[in-house]
């Protein structure tokens, strides 16, 4: 650790040493195509990531639109059934793996060694590997819905004996593609946790960090430590498919419910890795806006460690109606209400920020305000589903989509969107245009409560879910959803053209691009250059 | 931390050709098992993944070698190799809790017994046992005989901790400069464990041909061999990781102080160790 040091404002400080680093001598990097391809930068390779989920988020919203034109109406006209359940799994699949999984390891990418103040991620070889398994991972996941059977058809979770027994032959190409995505994951997850507790400026106490450091660092945890568990599940149903092992299958011993256990024991902490980065995200833009510190920074800490261990203790929430023993039931819906304090703690701390503070509503802020919200609404909804008697007439209606929706869309996306608003500056030099933003923001938020707000009253009414037609009382909710998502999706072109604006030109943003912004960031300049804090920036820490 | 000498590597080519190899690799996995043909790829693939990662740390060994990693540097690989292990405790943890699950929940339940004994009316007959030699639904044979902890695998097991105990040794020489000592301790080592695989598959074949343990032979056979499977794979792993470190050795790599390559490689075989003694308790013993 650093011994005392004068007080300097951090700013000036670490302006000086990042200027002096881009002095000294570096490799040219090679140019075009190769640069991209062979880059160990942290910052080029979270734009690769930023710029592949993005891609990837147009996907999956396209195969979303399939499911929502087909259920414009009932009865079946555009799609048919065997289709139709190929574009609920694999816009699942690609959201969660290929969108909103890679966005947060960009934003990570880019931000975690300026927030911390390293010279880059603490093994940048491995970080481009990390990066370019996925492109690898998701062509060979799109490819099978070319093959012959056509691709997986049965659900983001893959339930065996849907995913084993029924499944269509281009499962295993499936269970492969996961595998390398998962390793992506590890590997990546790693990576985050070495340079976190390893690269932070002298006089940086873990304390000191920023919350998205912190969230990163816990969610880095959950990934190191439930991909894995993914991995091995998917393992036993690949050998369950091609050699004859019964893991899944009640007549050779083995259980169906066994392969529930093991994905939502992946799966449970997997939804928490889609949050606490947005969580991070948030606690940075709130306090930057409301031009005060975040209230209860070690509260803010100890909850997202606390949802990190209980994230272990509720994946049979998720399988209420399989046929639980009634302790078991009442054991997860316990732990899973448990949740909702570190929960609420968090979201009281996000109010009281704002509470007299000097609020300002620049484009990062409207969607973290969204965000709160929003996410609030999943979450209140999130222990609706909690309670186990109450869950046997919820499960498996448009009730769950709703409640998950709320928490991914304008949760975790809503997230994403405001930390790219709020480090475009950083980023590109340039702030993005506020009026189309603000364009962007209002459809987004207009769009998303359209499609998602009228499935809880059709799950409430018992429309079942993944299903590609439905009775005729259903009709109207369904005509507003679909309208909703054909209105979010068109409106994220918006986000497109801030996007292309904001790389191409723009106001210049100066190093401190907002008025109340703190973190270390904020002390080199905007766009930050390719190498930063070569020599270790000396921390000078505020009082939280 | 230390101040500013942090090594950030060039450019590389092998994150790219690495991640290409494993593509190539995974598709002919899967043409292999779906459509039977494409083995060619498949080699072809595993050929060119073991290349690019033995090129790739030839290049971590040179660098490592011409003293471009400081004390931080060191951390960030400690880091890296602990956590490492620890997603592959979690892999093999997944395979643990299936066979305590099955044991635990899914057999008593077809049985009859608890709170979920309402499964038996699937096959009202069946009465579990462990290992299951008698899998419930019609047209799966389980296995005629079960093997005996107390033969092959027993040896096995004392193969495996001495293997441990001679690495430490070999450890110890080389912390304290016996180099000779190193060499031979860890020569000692590699024979082991190359011993423990060989035994290893000795055993496989007795079960397949002798004792009908098989894949197919229900959830017996499926736990058998996913569990000492992949255990059997990380020996295999582990061993070609020291016969890396032998080779340096050989070559005069490390010193007293400076030897976290080989520290690594310790690390994993203690952990590839640690994972067999649950395996001879839970599927062999227990």
């Amino acid at each position: 650790m650093a011994p005392k040091l004068p007080p300097h404002h951090p700013v000036e400080q670490s302006t000086a040493s990042a200027a002096g680093g881009q002095a000294s001598a570096h490799h040219a990097p090679p140019r075009g195509l190769l640069r991209w391809l062979l880059t160990t930068n942290h910052k080029e390779i979270g734009s690769l990531y930023l710029i592949f989920s993005l891609i990837m988020f147009f996907i999956g919203g396209i195969f979303a639109l399939v499911v929502r034109a087909e259920l414009f109406q009932p009865g079946l006209q555009l799609v048919n059934p065997e289709f139709f359940n190929q574009m609920t799994t694999m816009h699942g699949l690609i959201m969660v793996f290929a969108a909103v999984m890679p966005a947060f390891t960009g934003l990570a990418n880019w931000m975690i060694p300026l927030q911390i103040g390293a010279p880059d991620m603490a093994l940048p070889r491995l970080n481009n590997f990390s990066f370019w398994l996925l492109p690898v991972a998701f062509l060979l996941l799109l490819s099978t819905l070319l093959m012959p059977g056509g691709g997986p058809n049965f659900g983001w979770t893959f339930y065996a004996p849907l995913s084993t027994t029924y499944a269509p032959p281009s499962t295993t190409f499936f269970i492969l593609s996961l595998h390398i995505a998962g390793i992506s994951s590890i590997l990546g997850a790693i990576n985050i946790v070495a340079t976190i507790l390893n690269m932070r400026a002298p006089g940086m106490r873990m304390m000191d960090m920023p919350l998205f450091v912190w969230t990163w660092l816990i969610t880095a945890f959950l990934l190191i430590a439930v991909m894995p568990v993914l991995a091995g599940v998917i393992t036993m149903m690949l050998m369950d498919i091609n050699f004859g092992t019964s893991f899944f299958n009640a007549a050779g011993g083995g259980d169906p419910v066994l392969f529930q256990h093991l994905f939502w024991f992946f799966g449970h902490p997997e939804v928490y890795i889609m949050i606490l980065p947005a969580f991070g995200i948030v606690s940075a833009i709130i306090p930057t806006f409301a031009r005060k510190r975040l209230f209860g920074y070690a509260s803010m800490v100890y909850a997202t460690a606390s949802i990190a261990i209980l994230s272990f203790l509720v994946w049979a929430h998720h399988m209420f109606v399989v046929g639980l023993p009634l302790v078991a039931e009442l054991f997860f819906m316990y732990t899973t209400m448990l949740i909702a304090v570190p929960t609420g703690v968090k979201v009281f701390n996000w109010i009281t920020t704002l509470f007299r503070g000097s609020i300002t509503f620049e484009p990062p802020m409207l969607f973290a305000l969204a965000f709160v919200v929003l996410f609030t609404i999943g979450g209140f909804s999130g222990l609706m589903l909690a309670i186990a008697p109450a869950d046997f007439q919820y499960h498996d209606t448009y009730f769950v989509v709703a409640h998950f929706h709320y928490v991914l869309v304008p949760g975790a996306v809503f997230a994403i969107m405001a930390g790219v608003y709020y480090w475009l500056p950083k980023w590109t030099g340039h702030y993005p245009n506020v009026k189309l933003a603000q364009w962007h923001f209002w459809l987004s938020v207009i769009g998303v409560n359209l499609t998602f707000f009228p499935m809880h009253f059709s799950g409430l009414a018992g429309m079942p879910r993944r299903i590609p037609d439905y009775a005729l009382q259903f009709a109207d909710f369904n005509l507003v959803s679909s309208l909703g998502a054909f209105m979010f999706g068109a409106s994220q072109l918006v986000f497109v053209a801030v996007v292309i604006l904001c790389v191409r030109g723009g106001e210049k943003a100066p190093a401190k691009a907002w008025e109340g912004a703190e973190d270390l960031e904020w002390s080199v300049p905007s766009p930050a250059p390719l190498h930063t804090f070569e020599t270790p920036p000396t921390f000078q820490r505020h009082e939280h | 931390m230390s101040g500013g000498s942090y090594y950030v590597p060039a450019t590389s080519k092998w994150p790219i050709l690495g991640s290409l190899a494993l593509g190539v690799m995974m598709i002919g996995t899967g043409l292999v098992l779906v459509h039977g043909r494409g083995s060619l790829v498949m080699a072809i693939g595993l050929a060119a993944v073991l290349t690019v990662m033995a090129l790739w740390f030839r290049d971590v060994v040179k660098e490592s070698r011409a003293g471009l990693y400081d004390a931080q540097m060191d951390r960030s690989f400690r880091q890296g190799m602990g956590w490492f292990i620890f997603s592959e405790v979690m892999f093999f943890a997944a395979f643990f809790g299936a066979l305590f699950y099955v044991r635990t929940f899914a057999l008593p339940w077809l049985d009859g017994e608890g709170a979920k004994g309402v499964a038996a009316l699937l096959w009202p007959d069946f009465t579990a046992s462990w290992p299951l030699m008698n899998p419930p639904g019609e047209g799966v044979e389980g296995p005629r005989e079960v093997l005996s902890p107390w033969h092959l695998p027993l040896v096995n097991t004392l193969i495996l901790v001495a293997s441990s105990i001679t690495l430490t040794v070999a450890h110890e020489g080389l912390k304290e400069g016996h180099r000779e000592t190193t060499r031979n301790w860890l020569f000692g080592t590699l024979l082991l464990g190359v011993t423990f695989i060989v035994i290893q598959g000795v055993e496989y074949y007795e079960a397949y041909t002798h004792y009908g343990i098989t894949l197919q032979a229900g959830i017996y056979g499926a736990t058998f061999f996913l569990l000492t499977g992949f255990h059997g794979l990380h020996v295999i792993i582990g061993a070609t990781i020291l016969a890396v470190m032998f080779a340096r050795i050989q070559r005069g790599h490390f010193s007293g102080d400076d030897h976290f390559g080989f520290e690594a490689a310790c690390w994993y075989w203690h952990f590839v160790d640690v994972v067999w003694i649950g395996l001879f308790i839970f599927v062999y013993v227990f």
